[in-house]
């Protein structure tokens, strides 16, 4: 063992120096549009990242995929006279699936009759104790309740979120998942055709 | 590549126990609750029949004990499943005694000593006396907790109902806080009697007692033995996690782990939650990796309800467990350079490449590490388009190199070798006999993996090595989880290869699935070892029992007999050779 004394440190020294000049030997083969840009946040999170990788947030952010799952909020429909309709319709699927069981629903009645109506009169989601797990998303039939991709959230009071600030149009959500947004409209579409004809 | 073979059928065969009859007449009964399957045993008559067992029919690893609360039927009921390392299928046994303030069952100790930390489990969360137990003492709870909380009739503050979802919640559901109840004062039960002004009694004196069992005096020299305590929350350790050793000098006489300040009830709460509930929870046993935990519990929930998930979805599962357990163990070669020293260097370089595996989670599942993605009969959605080619790119360009750059570095190192070869030695029988499993068990020698003792899912179609290594010492355990890597890279390589269009469901997604009553118990080959989960339906949405055999708990049991006659300071290497992770040890 004796004449093998300080091999193995070298060696691991000679990867730790491979690593630095190569971070450096990319910087030069991408002159400056290694950091700050999307294509080079995209490169150190490829398989061909060497040398360097982290990111550095705030100033540089990794975009999301698109499957990725935060905080949920309501989407609403927008009439042509500007009305926002939440999809929801208040019949609790999320709240009863919602394993922390973080979701509060009061249900509206008519004032008439005192019969439920598919409307939800509030929404409450306390985020404090939400846990992310989109199990409400995949659940519900109307499509109504969707996971979010704002993760900047942090804040110094509980969070118990109301139906207003859940309230998110659809475009918002089709912008953020455009090919889930896509295969349900196709969906939906396809259904309500199937009840007309 | 073969042709789909049928998957072999878990339900213990009750073929070669029913020689033991004849022995154990009116003792000995076959389980013939519906549902239900295996033996229950006359207490009495348990300890000769567990070595009977062991020594006449080879049952040598005892996997998991744990007890079960029939409240209805007045019974608390101990279940054993125990099987052989040479392979094949495994044995419950069961003991049935009347549900008491005061339950006291022959301990297994003598015979599995696997069985020391679970009957320890046992007794803190169920109040079973385990009697010949060489240390009972509470192992989640604290000393001095009033009350056993894994009885039904158990209920902890803020207790609303006993199953989810809670009634509040909809259509009236007017959110509350449930801090703003403010109930200190009324949120803990006391013993009878206690009084916090005179109270004299000492927690650890218990734990010290146990420590100086062993303290005998072999030299004569009458030097000093005394007791050091690492942790909870010593930086090398991996989580909060304490370790009590009784030290002569610098060698250890006697080692504890003590445990459980993450302890959160994990069983209480699936036992409340809804069968898919669980789904989510099961990520943060192992939050390293979540993917084999959902694997585990989807297993056993399909077995009650005898579903089989479509072949697409079978390839997806394979190659996630798989990116799983490489991504699991890179954390756990960097975390043991860490404790040995190489500080943060390897550990670093092991997480690039993890970091590449968790982006593709976080493109599939949505989620990095918590990735409920497991459904019963499925997954939960297919792979987005283009991850299938950023999984080919990974695992058939990248990793194989870098793997093998990692190993270069690392596995020549003097320091790793002086530090790691001859220390913490596990023999091939002690690790039988303490029941530890996956790496731990395989760099001792024992060729078990269960994936191809007993394969699950898939697994019989892919041609790879277990990864074994003969000395049981801490160097082992790192190379045995190198090859391991290499061979989940053969197994997701072979998988990307073959993976077939299709459905990925095996039914219309539901969101209270229905599990016909009867108990099931699925396990799989977990990153740290075989993750079990023992499931009671009684046809109800939540499953009336839900355990976890976790892996890095039951490896703890072996954690002191591998460091006695050590030095102090390889505690922390040894502890990094075993691989925990305190979600998962204290659940």
């Amino acid at each position: 063992m004796n004449d093998m004394y300080g091999k193995g440190i070298l060696k691991g020294l000679g990867v730790s120096l491979k690593r630095f000049v190569e971070t450096y030997l990319d910087d030069i083969a991408w002159l400056g549009r290694r950091y700050h840009t999307d294509e080079g946040i995209a490169h150190r999170a490829s398989k061909d990242a060497r040398g360097i990788f982290t990111v550095q947030y705030p100033e540089e952010k990794i975009p999301v995929p698109e499957e990725f799952r935060f905080v949920p909020f309501l989407v609403y429909d927008e009439s042509p006279n500007g009305e926002k309709n939440l999809r929801c319709t208040s019949c609790g699927i999320c709240a009863k699936v919602c394993p922390p069981q973080c979701i509060w629903i009061v249900r509206s009645t008519d004032p008439a009759t005192g019969r439920p109506i598919p409307d939800p009169a509030e929404f409450f989601i306390d985020a404090d104790i939400c846990m992310n797990c989109g199990l409400c998303a995949e659940y519900c039939p109307f499509d109504a309740i969707k996971m979010d991709h704002d993760y900047e959230l942090a804040s110094g009071k509980r969070n118990i979120y109301n139906k207003e600030r859940l309230s998110k149009s659809a475009n918002y959500y089709e912008g953020i998942r455009p090919m889930n947004a896509e295969r349900e409209n196709a969906l939906r579409a396809a259904k309500e055709a199937a009840r007309a004809g | 590549m073969t042709t789909p073979s049928p998957v072999p059928t878990v339900r213990s065969s009750q073929g070669d126990i029913s020689v033991l009859t004849d022995r154990f007449t009116g003792s000995l009964n076959p389980d013939k609750r519906s549902g239900y399957s295996g033996w229950i045993i006359e207490k009495t008559h348990l300890p000769a029949f567990a070595s009977a067992l062991r020594n006449e029919l080879g049952y040598d690893y005892l996997s998991s004990v744990t007890a079960v609360d029939y409240l209805p039927e007045g019974l608390l009921e101990v279940v054993y499943h125990a099987y052989k390392t040479i392979g094949g299928p495994g044995v419950v046994f069961k003991v049935q005694v009347p549900r008491t303030e005061e339950v006291e069952i022959p301990s297994l100790v003598s015979i599995y000593p696997g069985a020391e930390l679970q009957e320890r489990e046992a007794w803190d969360l169920f109040g079973i006396k385990f009697t010949g137990h060489p240390d009972l003492r509470r192992i989640l709870m604290w000393e001095g907790f009033a009350g056993h909380p894994m009885r039904k009739d158990w209920h902890e503050p803020y207790y609303e109902e006993d199953a989810k979802p809670l009634k509040s919640r909809w259509p009236e559901g007017h959110p509350v806080m449930a801090e703003s109840k403010n109930i200190y004062g009324n949120n803990i039960a006391y013993p009878d009697g206690f009084n916090p002004e005179n109270q004299t009694f000492d927690p650890e004196k218990a734990l010290y007692d146990a420590l100086r069992q062993y303290s005998k005096d072999e030299i004569g020299l009458g030097t000093d033995r005394i007791i050091v305590n690492m942790g909870p929350q010593h930086p090398s350790t991996h989580g909060v996690f304490r370790i009590a050793v009784l030290l002569d000098g610098e060698k250890i006489i006697n080692l504890k782990p003590v445990m459980g300040y993450l302890h959160r009830n994990h069983e209480k709460i699936g036992e409340r939650n809804t069968f898919i509930m669980n789904m989510p929870y099961t990520d943060r046993l192992d939050y390293l990796s979540s993917m084999s935990n959902n694997f585990g519990y989807a297993l056993a929930v399909e077995k009650l309800m005898n579903i089989k998930p479509p072949e697409r979805a079978e390839y997806i599962r394979v190659i996630m467990a798989e990116m799983t357990r490489i991504s699991n163990h890179l954390m756990a070669i960097g975390a043991l350079l860490n404790d040995l020293g190489a500080y943060f260097t390897p550990m670093l370089y092991a997480l690039e490449e993890r970091e590449l595996i968790l982006d593709i989670f976080e493109a599939v599942a949505g989620s990095r590490m918590m990735c409920n993605y497991f459904r019963f009969g499925g997954v939960a959605r297919d792979l987005p388009e283009g991850t299938l080619q950023k999984i080919k790119d990974l695992f058939f360009e990248r990793l194989p190199r870098k793997i093998d750059e990692i190993d270069h570095f690392l596995s020549e190192n003097e320091i790793i070798r002086a530090r790691g070869i001859g220390q913490g030695v596990l023999t091939a029988e002690n690790a039988i006999r303490y029941s530890a499993a996956g790496p731990l068990l395989r760099a001792s020698g024992i060729p078990y993996d269960i994936r191809r003792a007993e394969p699950y899912s898939i697994y019989n179609r892919f041609e790879f090595d277990v990864a074994i290594r003969q000395n049981g010492d801490i160097y082992d355990r790192l190379m045995v989880r190198f090859e391991e890597i290499r061979q989940s890279i053969r197994i997701v390589q072979q998988a990307i290869k073959h993976i077939p269009d299709g459905p990925i469901m095996a039914m219309k997604p539901m969101y209270q699935v229905r599990v016909p009553p009867g108990e099931s118990y699925g396990r799989v080959e977990g990153p740290k070892g075989e993750l079990g989960f023992y499931i009671i339906s009684n046809g109800k949405p939540n499953p009336w029992r839900y355990h976890v055999r976790a892996p890095s708990f039951i490896n703890l049991t072996a954690f002191g007999p591998m460091c006695v006659g050590q030095k102090v300071a390889d505690v922390v290497a040894v502890l990094g050779s075993i691989d925990i992770v305190l979600g998962e040890v204290d659940r």
